[in-house]
């Protein structure tokens, strides 16, 4: 595998943002109740992370190390508000529903992480690589929570009904809990858990071992 | 990173630069998106209102569709009569009742609708068909569990009967109170009347559970939200304060008396 290519493709399964350094899950939790909204965010965040690390990659030998952050976050912030704006001119019905949260890209701890961890100290070209991947990562896990949330709780995938809801005279009754925020985190689990099986790598050494049961020896 | 990056010159050049080049490129944006955004707006308000009475507006050119079958009149909420104090075409009313000069504090006993400030003016839709009134479409935003609600109401032409309710500015629940985006919900408005016979005070509003079409004051009785009680009550709150006397009720009689 080519450098950029696993750079690119790395942090979707292997070190993924979410899955593996637990970042960002705020709005994971809180854009994936339908597909459309996940998918927007999805693209949001990517475009966010590939040009605040091409960016910060650019000009990282003028960064003076102490004020390294501030420059991060104005470069990040700038960009989050272009693309904040670019939604409400051509996407204005889903910049609606993601109201905040796409301002909120700004505190996505993926994005001032990687521009710290990796564009500060990579080449321009492999750095917007990187971003490109870590939103990819991200996205990957918001289509999944997405996926199940919108199919179980509204019966519908991209707003198209597929399971059709007896309030509307179907056979499916929805899961509201669904809808709130709390079951992304059963999914985010779920999702955590799939990925360790696949891949044990990705499994901690346990802290400590359990001392023996010394009571049942005895008996 | 070298260690010379470190100087004072070089930090202040670095920030000065970043920052000028950051707000150029965020003002940009601004400004050039501004106008896509504004008519996203209108457009977005304009086929809400068309929603709300009823007119069928897929597939058409929403603004020349408003133009044609909306006429925008602005009311002064105090004697209930048409005014030309404000220009109907730029008026926001959601900008003025947060405006000390053109908007009026509510007391706790008259705001049920939790909404503090009322606007002086409010604009109205009418539909007219020859002259006559067809429908009237009625601006109302109240507070719900989480947010306040924004959206129209439209009455039939005896200013009594609902033609339709929605709400174009929410966040509610999603599945939950966010059920007021509901068709199925929103279809159960049409041909429910708001005032009992000879009366001013509304008596629409939402119950618990489901409307039983035979008992008494059916007509005057919606379906609650299921697990959306203080959204339910919200509505029916913003309904009750937009259709009373603070409302629209004082216009709604002009109207009706043909005074206005």
């Amino acid at each position: 595998m080519s450098a950029s290519k696993e750079v690119l493709l790395n942090p979707v399964a292997k070190n993924n943002p979410i899955a593996l350094q637990i970042l960002g899950v705020c709005s994971a939790l809180a854009v994936t109740s339908n597909l459309n909204t996940a998918l927007v965010m999805t693209l949001a965040v990517i475009a966010v992370t590939a040009f605040s690390n091409l960016f910060v990659s650019i000009i990282r030998n003028h960064i003076p190390s102490n004020i390294r952050i501030i420059c991060q976050m104005t470069i990040i912030a700038s960009l989050v508000i272009v693309v904040d704006q670019i939604l409400k001119a051509y996407a204005y019905d889903v910049s609606k529903q993601l109201s905040v949260f796409v301002g909120l890209i700004i505190t996505n701890c993926i994005v001032m992480g990687r521009a710290e961890a990796f564009a500060m100290q990579n080449p321009p070209g492999i750095s917007f690589m990187d971003g490109i991947g870590n939103g990819l990562g991200y996205g990957a896990v918001l289509l999944f929570v997405g996926f199940f949330r919108e199919l179980f709780g509204a019966g519908s995938l991209f707003g198209i009904e597929i399971l059709p809801l007896v309030t509307n005279g179907g056979w499916y009754q929805a899961n509201g809990m669904m809808l709130l925020p709390p079951s992304a985190f059963f999914l985010i689990g779920a999702f955590i858990w799939i990925l360790r099986t696949w891949d044990k790598s990705q499994v901690e050494a346990p802290e400590f071992e359990l001392a023996k049961n010394t009571k049942k020896e005895v008996a | 990173m070298s260690a010379n990056n470190d100087t004072i010159g070089k930090t202040i050049t670095v920030t000065v630069l970043l920052c000028v080049i950051c707000s150029v490129v965020v003002s940009a944006a601004a400004v050039l998106l501004k106008p896509i955004q504004v008519a996203n707006k209108e457009l977005d308000r304009k086929s809400n209102i068309l929603a709300a009475a009823n007119i069928d507006y897929a597939g058409q050119d929403v603004i020349k569709l408003f133009d044609e079958r909306i006429k925008t009149k602005i009311v002064d909420m105090e004697t209930g009569k048409y005014t030309d104090a404000v220009d109907a075409a730029t008026y926001d009313a959601n900008k003025a009742s947060k405006d000390p000069a053109l908007s009026v504090k509510l007391d706790r006993a008259t705001d049920i609708a939790s909404i503090k400030r009322q606007a002086k003016y409010m604009p109205v839709y009418l539909v007219e068909t020859n002259g006559q009134i067809e429908k009237v479409v009625l601006p109302v935003h109240g507070y719900g569990l989480w947010s306040t609600l924004y959206g129209f109401l439209a009455l039939e032409g005896d200013l009594n009967t609902v033609v339709g309710l929605g709400f174009y500015a929410h966040a509610e629940t999603p599945g939950l109170g966010g059920e007021v985006d509901n068709p199925k919900w929103k279809s159960l408005w049409p041909g429910k009347k708001v005032y009992p016979e000879g009366s001013v005070e509304p008596e629409l509003g939402l119950i618990k559970g489901a409307v039983n079409p035979s008992a008494p004051g059916a007509e005057h009785q919606i379906d609650g939200l299921a697990g959306a009680t203080l959204t339910s009550n919200g509505v029916t709150n913003l309904v009750k304060f937009w259709m009373g006397k603070n409302g629209y009720a004082t216009f709604l009689a002009n109207l009706k008396a043909g005074e206005v």
